[in-house]
């Protein structure tokens, strides 16, 4: 039953092989029996899990279930939720119960789904590897010596250990894809403003974008059409209409033009990543695809303008985190400025603390022209570099990372390596592109990613072209050894 | 040495929107501590700013009230700094791109000259919330009901070279805004609050001299006086050969003195950037001309008027249009007695001086426009004395009858005010006053004829107190017939 995507589950509900009650439970004893393994899930709500899926299996007995009544999944713990601990992955936010629910968790309770609890994840999510977190690393099902990617990395391993079919993640710079590829998932970001962000704990306003987590291209596209749409509390959301993502997925590729940017395939990727994605790009062709070689020209100046853009950002909105209305507060403060320095002394990480540090640097008087204006001077470059491209090809192709997973701790003490994690991934987000990672190989055991990028609000062609590789194909199904 | 005063003004305006400028939370003033908060205004994780139209709407009024350039693509920045009642961390305000650019008002001069202010430019921004220092046993409260309310706040060029000159221009900006109804104008709560820059520099210097800044002075006497308090102290200091140290001040109104409050060791780097959570807001001519389309007659335009097409003196037509819902007053009076002067002499004097009196404003008065405006129809027509007038009036302002202009006519008959002219019943009435009092009659025509007209007196006195609301006028005439007839 574990095994089963969102879309098998749709049926088999349908179908009455079970009632979500059962799989509801049935996942539940699973996440009680092997996440302290994974240490994927921060809160498990078990008995409003249940109550749900009680009253799913109620609206399907009364005969008014839709698609998504009773299937179970769960949710980043960046996701505001109504009376449940929100707490981003940090001590600053260790007591804060959320008093309502984010855009996104309203629109999966409205359509029916079951939220089984609340998921792991960089603290703030700022980290590539879901070490930063507060309530410890998070362990990839493929290989618990490594890292499940992050910081939605607690939602990859969860959806990659059968936990859940399908997880809700925000993607900053990479946070989504990177951690499906490390742990062998589709991974999709979609275009900046095509979903709310209406409570959403804020790291990079203008970055930030969620998406989900899930084992099929057909479930992305499932979880995308009850995620996107227009919302008049988040001024950045675009009135933009929905089309049914579903419709279009067995669309035939015949024709597509398919952009391979040279920069992204680089001497110094190793010879079985480009492997991997090669053979992937071959398959394409073989469905049809035509492929040419482009050049996105600023692509190295993408990991730079991002680390001033971002932690700028987020220099800002963690300024709320003062110990003074909620969160964590310093003990037997003396003085206000005592309150301050201890609560976020205390109640930050050192990667959250290293963000705010250099964003309020470049933000500092002198320095803005310097850093902040130029890096927003660079994100035009960048968006016009895909912008060009776009006129020349219908989807753009890359490898998501530049290697497989990596080990717990590898790479902790070098956050340089770390930020270069995200090079293939962090340009779409300045752009505010949409953008996927679907398996498509293997290395030393550990599943690659294949980045497909799309045009603005391109979504369908994104899942499109996706489904019909993983129509061809199976790595999409592929479970860690210890899974199957 | 002979000094220079040079005074710049910055002034907050609270926008009267019934929503705050982010979030749909009241801006309604006086409610318990925190329950018009919502959880944008709380600044809690995950909420985000949506901009209120209505704040552009009347900041945009604003810009165009003071002939200024309108900012059509304007932005929102964040200010980055610490306090407990500026809950995000962040003021958003408009740094680089304000809703309103340059533009200018006229104030007047007590010589009855107009001297031009240039304004530099007025932004939108959202208030902090109230700490609060009392009651919570050496801890400190916090209050976010204002936290979020809209604010313009209104940058002066240092164009104003006296105390007076930057009261009049404070004077003059709350009739503006008060004019535009996009501020209740109420200082007292904090609707408006002014920053004066004040400095010195040797007459006929090009340079300023050093500047302070007077925060958060809130009434239109303070301003003039923290003003006086800050040249005066400057002044000693300056002729003494010291020099200004730039800072920020406090006016004690109490000891009539500014000073420095808690120095801050080094300046404030406020890190400003555009907000990403808001979008720039573009606005086209269509939307500006549709909004000048609101605009209402402003009080230049007005006095200009009374003055010219009404005859009233400057300065009646000054006082009358300062505060709008004054000018309101005193027009619906005037249209109603079809008489701008006497409606300007009944509202400079009675109605003045019952608000003064009551220190209340126009708004308060018990007695309405059509009210006033029924007592100048019943002058007019001689219905009523001007004694009987003021008699109506005042027993309005005491609160009797009910708020219509018809209760002006039941007053008159029930007080027994109306005025008789009808000469036969006046002549029986002094024929009377005459038969009962024939002493006096003797005693008036042994009277020289040149001291008649004052030994009249008497009888007028007693016609008056045997029938009420005679005609004054009539029992002059009656009375000098029938005592000529009698000698």
């Amino acid at each position: 039953m574990y095994n089963k995507t969102i879309a098998d589950i749709a049926r088999d509900l349908n179908a009455g092989e079970y009632s979500s009650v059962e799989l509801t439970q049935s996942l539940l004893d699973r996440v009680e029996q092997l996440d302290s393994t994974y240490n994927s899930f921060i809160t498990v709500t078990k008995e409003q899990a249940l109550a749900q899926a009680k009253a799913a299996d109620e609206r399907r007995a009364a005969g008014n279930a839709e698609l998504w009544t009773g299937i179970p999944i769960a949710h980043k713990d960046i996701f505001c939720t109504n009376g449940v601990l929100t707490s981003c992955g940090s001590k600053m936010l260790s007591n804060f119960v959320a008093p309502y629910d984010a855009t996104v968790i309203d629109k999966f309770n409205q359509a029916g789904a079951v939220s089984l609890g609340k998921l792991n994840m960089d603290e703030f999510a700022m980290g590539s590897s879901n070490e930063s977190s507060f309530y410890g690393a998070v362990a990839n099902p493929w290989n618990t010596d490594c890292v499940p990617g992050g910081s939605s990395g607690g939602s990859a391993a969860a959806v990659a250990a059968r936990l859940v079919p399908g997880a809700t993640a925000t993607d900053t710079g990479g946070s989504i894809r990177q951690p499906a590829a490390f742990c062998g998932l589709t991974g999709l970001k979609p275009t900046y403003g095509r979903i709310s962000r209406w409570g959403m704990v804020a790291f990079a306003s203008s970055l930030d974008q969620a998406g989900s987590m899930t084992r099929s291209a057909e479930d992305a596209a499932l979880m995308l059409q009850v995620m996107a749409g227009f919302d008049a509390k988040d001024s950045t959301c675009v009135d933009q209409p929905v089309p049914d993502y579903s419709a279009t997925l067995e669309q035939d590729l015949t024709g597509l033009t398919i952009g391979l940017p040279k920069e992204y395939f680089r001497d110094d990727l190793s010879a079985d990543m480009q492997q991997q994605v090669r053979n992937a790009i071959a398959e394409y062709e073989k469905l049809g695809a035509k492929v040419k070689e482009i050049s996105l020209p600023n692509t190295h100046l993408a990991i730079p303008a991002y680390y001033i853009v971002a932690p700028a950002e987020c220099s800002a909105n963690l300024s709320r985190m003062d110990g003074v209305r909620f969160g964590y507060r310093c003990d037997d403060p003396q003085d206000i400025n005592d309150l301050y320095k201890r609560s976020r002394g205390e109640g930050f990480g050192n990667e959250v603390k290293r963000r705010i540090m250099v964003g309020a640097y470049a933000l500092s008087a002198g320095f803005y022209d310097a850093y902040y204006k130029k890096a927003q001077q660079v994100r035009r470059l960048i968006k016009n570099d895909f912008v060009e491209a776009f006129k020349e090809v219908d989807i753009i192709m890359s490898p998501t990372t530049p290697s497989p997973a990596f080990k717990r701790g590898e790479k902790t003490s070098d956050p340089v390596a770390m930020y270069l994690e995200d090079i293939f991934t962090i340009a779409l987000n300045l752009a505010g592109l949409p953008g996927m990672s679907i398996p498509c190989g293997q290395v030393n055991n550990l599943p690659v990613g294949l980045q497909l990028i799309g045009n603005y609000f391109d979504e369908a062609r994104l899942l499109n072209a996706a489904h019909k590789f993983q129509q061809a194909t199976d790595w999409h199904q592929q479970a860690p050894a210890d899974i199957a | 040495m002979e000094w220079e005063v040079v005074i710049g003004l910055e002034i907050h305006a609270q926008l009267a929107t019934q929503s705050k400028i982010f979030s749909g939370a009241s801006t309604a003033y006086g409610a318990d501590a925190n329950t018009q908060a919502c959880a944008v205004d709380l600044g809690l994780p995950g909420v985000l700013p949506v901009f209120n139209e209505e704040a552009l709407r009347m900041a945009v009024k604003f810009g165009l009230a003071i002939d200024a350039e309108i900012g059509k693509k304007s932005v929102f920045d964040r200010k980055n700094y610490f306090y407990p009642d500026l809950p995000k961390g962040y003021q958003t305000t408009q740094l680089h791109h304000p809703i309103v650019g340059i533009g200018h008002i006229d104030i007047e001069l007590d010589d009855g000259t107009t001297k031009r202010i240039n304004v530099t430019r007025a932004h939108l921004e959202e208030d902090a919330g109230k700490s609060v220092h009392e009651g919570f046993d050496g801890m400190s409260g916090i209050d976010l009901n204002r936290a979020g309310t809209p604010l313009i706040e209104i940058v002066s060029e240092p164009e104003m070279r006296s105390a007076k000159e930057a009261a009049a221009y404070f004077r003059k900006m709350h009739s503006i805004v008060t004019y535009l109804g996009i501020c209740d104008g109420d200082l007292s709560q904090g609707s408006m609050r002014c920053d004066c820059n004040v400095s010195l520099r040797p007459k006929g210097q090009e340079e300023f001299g050093t500047r302070t800044e007077i925060k958060n002075v809130n009434s239109f006497r303070n301003v003039e006086r923290a003003i006086e308090a800050e040249i005066a102290r400057q002044m000693d200091i300056l002729e003494d050969g010291g020099s200004i140290v730039q800072e920020t001040r406090l006016y004690d109104a109490d000891k009539n003195e500014t000073r420095a409050m808690r120095s801050k060791e080094v300046a404030n780097d406020y890190r400003y950037f555009p907000c990403p959570d808001l979008l720039p807001v573009i606005i086209d001519d269509n939307y500006i001309e549709a909004v000048r389309s609101t605009l209402p007659e402003l009080p230049d335009a007005k006095r200009a008027r009374f003055v010219k097409d009404h005859g009233l003196s400057t300065v009646d037509a000054a006082v009358l249009a300062s505060d709008r819902s004054l000018a309101d007053y005193f027009e619906t009076v005037a249209h109603a007695a079809n008489d701008y002067k006497l409606a300007a002499n009944w509202v400079q004097g009675d109605v003045s001086a019952a608000l003064n009196r009551l220190e209340i404003g126009i708004a308060q008065l018990p007695v309405s426009a059509e009210q006033l405006g029924r007592i100048l129809q019943l002058i007019k027509d001689n219905t009523l004395n001007n004694g009987g007038a003021k008699e109506v009036f005042n027993a309005l302002l005491e609160g009797k009858g009910d708020d219509t202009a018809a209760s002006v006519d039941a007053l008159v008959d029930s007080l027994g005010l109306k005025q008789v002219s009808d000469t036969g019943a006046i002549e029986a009435i002094v024929a009377q006053v005459l038969a009962d009092n024939p002493k006096l009659v003797e005693g008036y025509l042994n009277t020289p004829e040149d001291k008649r007209a004052k030994a009249i007196g008497p009888f007028i006195g007693l016609t008056r107190k045997a029938a009420k609301g005679v005609n004054p006028q009539v029992v002059m005439d009656v009375l000098k017939k029938k005592l000529s007839e009698l000698g």
